[in-house]
């Protein structure tokens, strides 16, 4: 399985995601913004950071890159498409995933542990995980409130496409579980045909010896034994 | 264009020059000097540049060891980490654009320090900050604290390096001059590391990055100077922070320091052009001379003066390799960053500036560092204070009403709602996150290998008795890494003080040099880099003496990391170290009886190296679950955090023949670690005492709250709420902008 990482202006969290899907046994290339097209894979991951410095809105910018045109019309050919992050405001910004990302709503960045629940359906992109597991995985950014109106939340509910939902941990209050005012809970949606996901927290950052959950190992595993 | 200003004596005071220092300006000029060239004596020659007042106290610190690759005098320290790699590591202060701009002040001042590591050919693995803050009732505290924690965290985050620690306090003696001292360590191969001498004649010097415009003007002549009530005046003089130029200026740099291109490298921090320009020509031994019409601008009509003293961010200078020019330019505009040849490197010895086809400089490079003024300034020991006897200080009513009053007080309580803010994770690399006593990077390249940092002052030690203090910095820092298991290698020390000029404070900074540079022989941690803030005062009342220090160390197995958590129920806990019960100077003294008076706890440097030793020894042989240095609070304390990290209590007991409760639980003695053992452990003790190291059983870990002398217990959850709820809450109380903030807009 091979998985093109599309690098932006101001993408930092590349070497994350090349970790964990090298070490679910990927073979990885990184392709640059203004490449005309990413090269022939069986992923094409949009990582996380701030492209173009998040100065206008965040991915705002990055949707519009070169490579862009040739993500978007792959992704609606379903070709396998990860967001995280940067990468999941990218893909609203595109208009492939539907609602939009605002402040969080505590208006400070936030960077910690969360819990997110697998709520329905599996998919090749969630891997090896089932339905209902829950899973402890960082979040970090500022603007990752998802919004959509109740009309959309309605649909994505019924449609089974609300991917991943942030819940409380043990010992954790319902306040603390949602980190950043999401509507919902949504921390991940995915698109009707169901091969483009994207998601605020980190699972990248929760799959290695040194880091403090290997949760999300299972993820990458199996997304990289379906897509091979 | 307006004729350029006289240079009257006037002027020359405006620039903080003092008629010696002109008379010797006049002398290696041969002439009177215009006003560019004025400009850039006063830039060369300021205190935060010059280093004046504090160059031949500095010169006692050791800074060698055999690990020791670079030491201080370049933009960072090196030091051999092992398989072909070296950590680059500085801190540095942004002490006065803090205050006045906190949340700008803040970002460029974590800017500022990931340049100077990635010049050194570095890139950036983790940043740490140490933060002083005035008093929590002060009017512009929250709002410092809200301005400075967002600004390191919006630079920090954005560019993509984990900002993993550091420490905040405060105190009444910041409330006209916080305090923001920022860190950052890299990682270059050891054999690949970049300098700022460019000896090659002919060889183009390249500017790159931003743009330049009119900002941070004189930022080092502020930071030079003493603030009054019209510091807010001084708001132009603060630079404004982009991460984004910086995050692909950092990629530039190292893809460009990959090919065999460059000669010399030096970041236009302080006084910018000037100092860069000159920092090269000089460590080179040879002249420059610079074209300012080539140099990139964002404004229009700035003078030659404007040009070289700007203060803008996210610039660089390089000499590269003449053939090496066209490689170099497509690597930066793939960035999308400015490029422009702006000079040659000569053989004349000169610093020559041309503007609008005409020489607006042209000063001999040598004497603008070799002749820069140094000052043995007078100074007074700091008078001694009085031990405080265990039976001085008063007893609680309730042990445990004491500890839960210490856990949620400002300099005890947890952190969460500071770190929480920083991406602490980014890069996948973190190790040990915020909260325990050292952080720890996986090395990148070589697994199972990581770099523990830490960031330590307790400047109410330092103020009690500035060369104890300066000590006790160095050891708590040594004390931190050995507490995860890491072996301490070298430090960088940023030294923050009032006005130098003032016999008292002169003698604060001199007793605190003097007990840095014994603990760091003692504890074999060099002094690799570093800065000195002087002028951190206002209204003629200075911050408490503030000499941070950063430190690094090794773990050469990860399996092998100590964290400050219980390990599980029933483990034994056994304090390593001797306590007596000294609390002078205290945390308990300040927060429970609100008195600060006392001597600190004295620092035995021979008692640091044995017990650290020993504990690292421990560590290495998994013979302990957990480990937590002890520092301010004292025991209890230390225990109560184990007790939180774990969400596991314990069951202490004071020792028969120990001082007086309150003493014992809160004395800040110190080279005293806490460890949790697997069984009784009579093991841990026996091994300790064969190595001539205090060791004693005080009980067990388990439950869910925290039992003393047998008293009735504390619940871990009232603990924890009053741990974690102070700062959110003082946070979110009214007046983040008061009426004097507004007055500022």
């Amino acid at each position: 399985m091979k998985a093109a990482i599309v690098l932006f202006p101001g993408t930092n969290r590349e070497i994350d995601m090349k970790d964990a899907l090298e070490r679910a046994g990927a073979a990885t290339e990184m392709v640059w913004h203004g490449d005309a097209e990413a090269p022939p894979c069986d992923l094409i991951v949009l990582p996380g950071g701030f492209s173009h410095g998040d100065y206008l809105r965040c991915g705002a910018m990055a949707a519009h890159s070169p490579v862009m045109r040739d993500v978007v019309a792959r992704a609606r050919a379903g070709a396998p498409v990860l967001g995280v992050c940067n990468g999941f405001q990218m893909l609203i910004e595109t208009g492939l995933l539907p609602g939009a990302l605002l402040r969080n709503a505590g208006l400070n960045f936030v960077c910690r542990d969360v819990h997110l629940r697998l709520e329905n359906r599996r998919l090749p992109l969630t891997g090896a995980l089932a339905e209902g597991d829950v899973i402890r995985v960082p979040v970090a950014h500022g603007d990752g409130n998802y919004f959509a109106d109740d009309e959309t939340l309605r649909r994505l509910e019924g449609e089974g496409r609300i991917v991943f939902r942030y819940v409380a941990g043990p010992d954790e209050t319902e306040e603390r579980a949602n980190p950043n005012g999401s509507a919902a809970g949504v921390a991940g949606v995915v698109n009707d045909a169901g091969n483009v996901l994207g998601m605020m927290p980190h699972p990248e950052d929760a799959t290695g010896p040194r880091q403090q959950s290997r949760d999300a190992a299972p993820l990458f595993d199996g997304l990289v034994e379906a897509l091979s | 264009m307006s004729a350029e200003p006289a240079v009257t004596p006037n002027v020359v005071a405006e620039h903080g020059l003092t008629e010696d220092e002109y008379a010797r300006i006049l002398e290696i000029v041969g002439r009177e000097p215009n006003i560019t060239e004025l400009g850039i004596f006063s830039a060369m020659w300021n205190e935060h540049c010059s280093y004046k007042s504090s160059r031949v106290w500095l010169k006692t610190l050791p800074t060698r060891a055999p690990w020791v690759i670079c030491g201080p005098g370049e933009n960072a320290g090196a030091v051999d980490i092992g398989d072909g790699q070296a950590a680059v590591f500085k801190m540095e202060s942004h002490n006065h654009p803090s205050f006045i701009e906190p949340r700008q002040g803040a970002a460029t001042g974590v800017g500022g320090i990931m340049r100077d590591v990635f010049t050194m050919g570095a890139r950036p693995i983790a940043t740490m900050n140490a933060l002083r803050f005035g008093a929590p009732g002060h009017p512009r505290t929250r709002h410092l604290v809200a301005g400075v924690v967002g600004g390191v965290g919006s630079y920090g985050n954005c560019v993509g390096v984990p900002t993993v620690g550091g420490e905040t306090t405060f105190h009444g003696s910041y409330d006209g001059n916080n305090l923001v001292n920022a860190m950052c360590v890299g990682l270059a191969p050891a054999d690949r590391i970049f300098y700022a001498a460019a000896g090659v004649v002919g060889a183009p010097v390249v500017y790159v990055g931003s743009s330049t415009g009119r900002d941070g003007i004189h930022g080092a002549s502020m930071a030079s100077a003493g603030f009054d009530e019209d510091a807010g005046e001084k708001r132009p003089t603060v630079q404004v922070g982009d991460p984004f130029t910086e995050k692909l200026l950092l990629e530039a740099c190292l893809e460009l320091m990959a090919t065999d291109s460059i000669i010399g490298i030096q970041d236009m921090g302080a006084a910018g052009l000037t100092c860069s320009s000159v920092e090269m020509a000089d460590k080179g031994h040879a002249g420059i001379d610079l074209d300012l019409d080539a140099t990139p601008r964002r404004e229009e009509g700035m003078t030659a003066y404007e040009l070289m003293l700007s203060e803008s961010q996210e610039r660089m200078l390089m000499a590269i390799r003449p053939e090496a020019e066209e490689r170099a330019r497509a690597i930066f505009e793939k960035w999308e960053l400015d490029f422009a040849v702006v000079g040659r490197i000569t053989d004349t010895g000169r610093l020559v500036v041309r503007k609008d086809g005409r020489v607006r400089a042209d000063l001999p490079v040598k004497p603008l560092s070799d002749r820069a003024p140094v000052y043995e300034r007078p100074w007074v020991e700091t008078p001694p204070r009085a031990a405080l006897a265990p039976g001085d200080a008063p007893a609680p009513v309730s042990t445990q009403d004491a500890l839960a009053t210490l856990m949620g007080s400002p300099d005890l309580c947890s952190r969460r709602w500071i770190w929480e803010q920083y991406d602490h994770l980014v890069m996948g690399r973190t190790a040990q996150r915020p909260g325990g006593d050292a952080a720890v990077v996986e090395t990148p390249g070589v697994e199972g290998k990581g770099i523990a940092i830490t960031t330590d002052c307790t400047p109410r030690y330092c103020e009690a008795d500035p060369a104890m203090g300066g000590r006790q910095a160095v050891a708590e820092a040594f004390r931190n890494l050995t507490a995860v298991g890491a072996r301490p290698l070298a430090a960088t020390d940023c030294l923050n003080f009032g006005n130098p000029e003032r016999p008292d404070i002169m003698g604060t900074f001199v007793g605190a040099i003097g007990g840095l540079g014994e603990a760091c022989r003692a504890l074999d941690m060099p002094i690799v880099s570093g800065n000195v803030s002087f002028y951190n005062e206002t209204d003629g009342r200075a911050v408490q003496p503030t000499p941070t220090i950063g430190a690094i160390g090794l773990i050469d197995d990860l399996d092998f990391m100590a964290r400050i958590g219980f390990g599980g129920e029933g483990q034994a806990i056994v304090v390593i170290g001797d306590t007596a019960g000294h609390l002078g100077a205290s945390l308990y003294l300040r927060e429970i009886a609100g008195r600060e008076d006392g001597a600190p706890p004295p620092v035995d440097l021979g008692a640091e190296r044995r017990n650290g030793d020993a504990v690292r020894g421990l560590i290495r042989r998994g013979d302990v679950a957990a480990c937590h240095d002890v520092s301010d609070g004292g025991l209890l304390v230390a225990l109560a955090e184990m007790a939180l990290a774990s969400g596991i209590g314990f069951s202490v007991d004071r020792p028969a023949g120990a001082p007086p409760a309150h003493a014992f639980w809160f004395g800040e003695d110190q080279a005293r670690y806490v460890v949790a053992v697997d069984g009784d452990g009579a093991g841990v003790v026996r091994g300790a005492r064969n190595a001539g190291v205090a060791a004693t059983v005080l009980g067990a870990a388990g439950g869910d709250s925290l039992t003393v002398d047998g008293a009735s217990p504390i619940s871990l959850k009232t603990v924890r709420d009053r741990h974690e709820s102070w700062l959110p809450a003082y946070m979110a109380g009214p007046g983040r902008a008061t009426a004097e903030d507004r007055r500022w807009r």
